[in-house]
């Protein structure tokens, strides 16, 4: 069995933590203003349900992408509205959004294709991209030699995130608005709009994660296809503690975790339903080992009425 | 003074109206005819005794889910683990049953009764266990113990327990003696095929039983102490982590419940994918039900008969399927959520 545990094993849990660290960004900038996102498994299941209908209907993986990209963002808009300007409980209200995952691209799959649970195979995925130099060196090669653009989006999206969120003063209003929304009022930062921005970006970003799984990892959307992936994130983004390097590691150890389980079945005898619950089972301990560690944003999940 | 307490009423029904609108239009954009598709709701679901049979029928797993969903929310706790209790329960139903072949129906009923609810008991006191001691977040526990319920569901049903001879994912049949009467055998002009059973009556005893021990035990009060408030509850004297491990407990017994109505007294066997998502309904039903209750038998009316109807949207409409329900439900969630939009429309009224 311990044939599995090469560099192809690494490469292929990079290549599953993406969908992961973007959802977890998103979820970040979310939480960081002060807006609980459990929404981001339904997010997700939209982006992946609106790319491969796009990407298959246009024939252009890209058009797939900014389709995804903007129906997260609408959809991350409608819990906004809920959970900001109407003060929803933003667990029921994300609650709601994951349901509403569950029907309606079944829905629209059934009027569009004649099936609940499957789009067609769209004819053109997101490019890979080869390393010119690296890829041909041997380790260094099959770690970082050819993964989809997307993977690297990702990747780069975290010291990214890390400034916008540190080093600049968008951030620091964001991060104001969800440690204490009364003084960010009180200097002049509208609360509202600042975390309508941070819901915005977790939207455009977990679609993106989304639209991963269907047009750029697979290559349609199937029912289920996000498998609870926007709720490891958000265990990826506690255990991150909300910061971006450490929700790196946690979103590598979950995608790691993925690419194991996807790699052992068959090699080692046990039944494939019980390697299938590792990563879940993963999540819950890791969870556990948390106690009391993290700092989570002081206003996270409490609705605020602005003064106006 | 009157228009306050009846907002208890108006609220869900403004929201169930509402989502119906916006359900409305996505139909039309599918290419169907709304009022079309929404009389067929009314006409399967009400308009005969078969119809109403059907409506309680399917309004039965939805009271045991949406009981344990409100009972979570009544300590503070969302529990989105419904499924997978109610999984877990109906397989630990399930292999009881067979094992208990030969026993008496005096002592089978009653075990299979407790192995429901202790193991969706178990389910849904695991992650509340992990809230009280580690602080773990329970909607994400909850879903994570979903998923590996699924996963343990379908290694027993495809593996040890799979009934011989049969391509269908079922265990083998329960025995006579672990099966629950139809109502059909107790009121003579009942139809025959109608697979209404008496898990409709014990769900109501629970209903009746959650009301009691919330509000007229101490043991409930601690419980609402705690869904209300964590810090006063502790300064008050009363362990918030004892009363999380037990309400989710408790929840996660009555999802577990699932397994009397569509075990015991419907399929006879464990069918795999049986549930096609009550415990996801019945977070819609708790909160439209607004956690009470009497709410959720009265949501799990709604939802029952929108599930009858919805059977006949395949028949009827080429451009419809039943996931229809999930969408409405979806959307009922979304405005019970935001009823602060519906109580600004209403006091519009109030004040004129």
């Amino acid at each position: 069995m311990w044939e599995i545990l090469d560099l192809e094993l690494i490469a292929s849990g990079l290549r599953l933590s993406t969908p992961l660290i973007l959802a977890a960004l998103g979820g970040m900038f979310s939480e960081r203003a002060g807006v609980v996102n459990i929404a981001l498994d339904g997010i997700m299941i939209f982006g992946a349900f609106t790319g491969a209908v796009v990407a298959y209907e246009t024939a252009n993986p890209w058009y797939g992408l900014l389709a995804a990209m903007a129906l997260g963002g609408l959809v991350a808009h409608i819990h906004g509205i809920a959970s900001i300007r109407y003060q929803a409980d933003q667990v029921v209200s994300g609650t709601a959004i994951n349901l509403l995952a569950i029907g309606v691209p079944a829905v629209l799959s059934n009027a569009l294709y004649n099936s609940t649970t499957v789009t067609p195979n769209i004819q053109l995925m997101l490019p890979i991209i080869h390393i010119p130099i690296i890829s041909s060196i041997p380790i260094l090669g099959t770690l970082l030699g050819k993964y989809s653009i997307l993977v690297f989006f990702a990747f780069a999206m975290v010291p990214l995130s890390w400034f916008v969120i540190q080093k600049t003063s968008f951030g620091l209003r964001l991060r104001a608005v969800g440690e204490n929304p009364e003084a960010a009022e009180t200097a002049g930062i509208n609360v509202y709009l600042m975390r309508y921005y941070a819901v915005w970006i977790s939207g455009l970003l977990a679609g993106l994660g989304g639209a991963f799984l269907s047009i750029a990892h697979g290559s349609s959307y199937v029912n289920n296809i996000s498998a609870g992936r926007g709720f490891i994130a958000l265990a990826a983004l506690i255990f991150g503690r909300y910061t971006p390097k450490l929700t790196l590691v946690g979103c590598m150890i979950f995608g790691i975790a993925d690419a194991f389980q996807i790699r052992v079945q068959g090699v080692i005898p046990i039944p494939v339903q019980f390697i299938q619950m590792f990563p879940y089972v993963l999540t819950m301990i890791v969870l556990a080992g948390l106690m009391g560690r993290a700092h989570v944003p002081a206003a996270d999940g409490i609705p605020y009425a602005q003064a106006k | 003074m009157v228009l306050k307490k009846l907002e208890v009423l108006i609220l869900p029904l403004v929201s169930v109206f509402a989502a119906g609108l916006v359900g409305a239009i996505l139909i039309f954009a599918v290419g169907e005819n709304p009022l079309a598709v929404y009389w067929i709701f009314f006409k399967s679901s009400i308009f005969s005794i078969n119809g109403i049979g059907y409506t309680l029928f399917y309004a039965t797993p939805l009271i045991f889910t949406g009981l344990s969903v409100a009972f979570g929310f009544r300590c503070g706790l969302f529990n989105i683990g419904a499924e997978g209790q109610l999984y877990i329960a109906a397989m630990a139903v399930a292999i009881t049953g067979i094992w208990m072949d030969g026993w008496s129906a005096w002592v089978v009923i009653p075990v299979c009764f407790v192995v429901s609810f202790v193991g969706g008991g178990i389910w849904g006191g695991i992650p509340g266990l992990l809230k009280a001691k580690f602080g773990g977040h329970e909607v994400i526990n909850t879903i994570m113990m979903n998923m590996i319920a699924f996963a343990l569901v379908n290694y027993l049903v495809v593996g040890p327990f799979h009934r011989k001879g049969t391509q269908i994912l079922e265990t083998e049949f329960i025995p006579e003696a672990a099966r629950i009467p139809r109502i059909h055998e107790l009121i003579p002009f009942i139809p025959k095929t109608l697979p209404l059973n008496m898990g409709f009556a014990i769900a109501l005893l629970a209903c009746l039983a959650t009301y009691l021990i919330l509000w007229k035990t101490r043991w409930g009060y601690e419980i609402r102490a705690v869904g209300i408030s964590n810090s006063v509850s502790t300064y008050a004297g009363i362990s918030v982590n004892k009363n999380m491990v037990l309400a989710m407990f408790i929840a996660g017994g009555f999802a577990g419940m699932v397994a009397i109505s569509e075990v015991m007294g419907y399929r006879y066997t464990f069918h795999d994918s049986f549930s096609g998502g009550v415990g996801f309904i019945g977070i819609a039903v708790a909160l439209l039900g607004r956690n009470h209750p009497v709410g959720v038998i009265l949501a799990a009316l709604l939802f029952g008969a929108l599930i009858r109807g919805s059977l006949f949207l395949d028949l009827n409409f080429d451009n419809l399927s039943k996931d229809l329900v999930m969408v409405l439900q979806g959307i009922i969630v979304l405005f019970v959520a935001t009823d602060k939009l519906f109580k600004k429309i209403l006091s519009v009224f109030r004040i004129g």
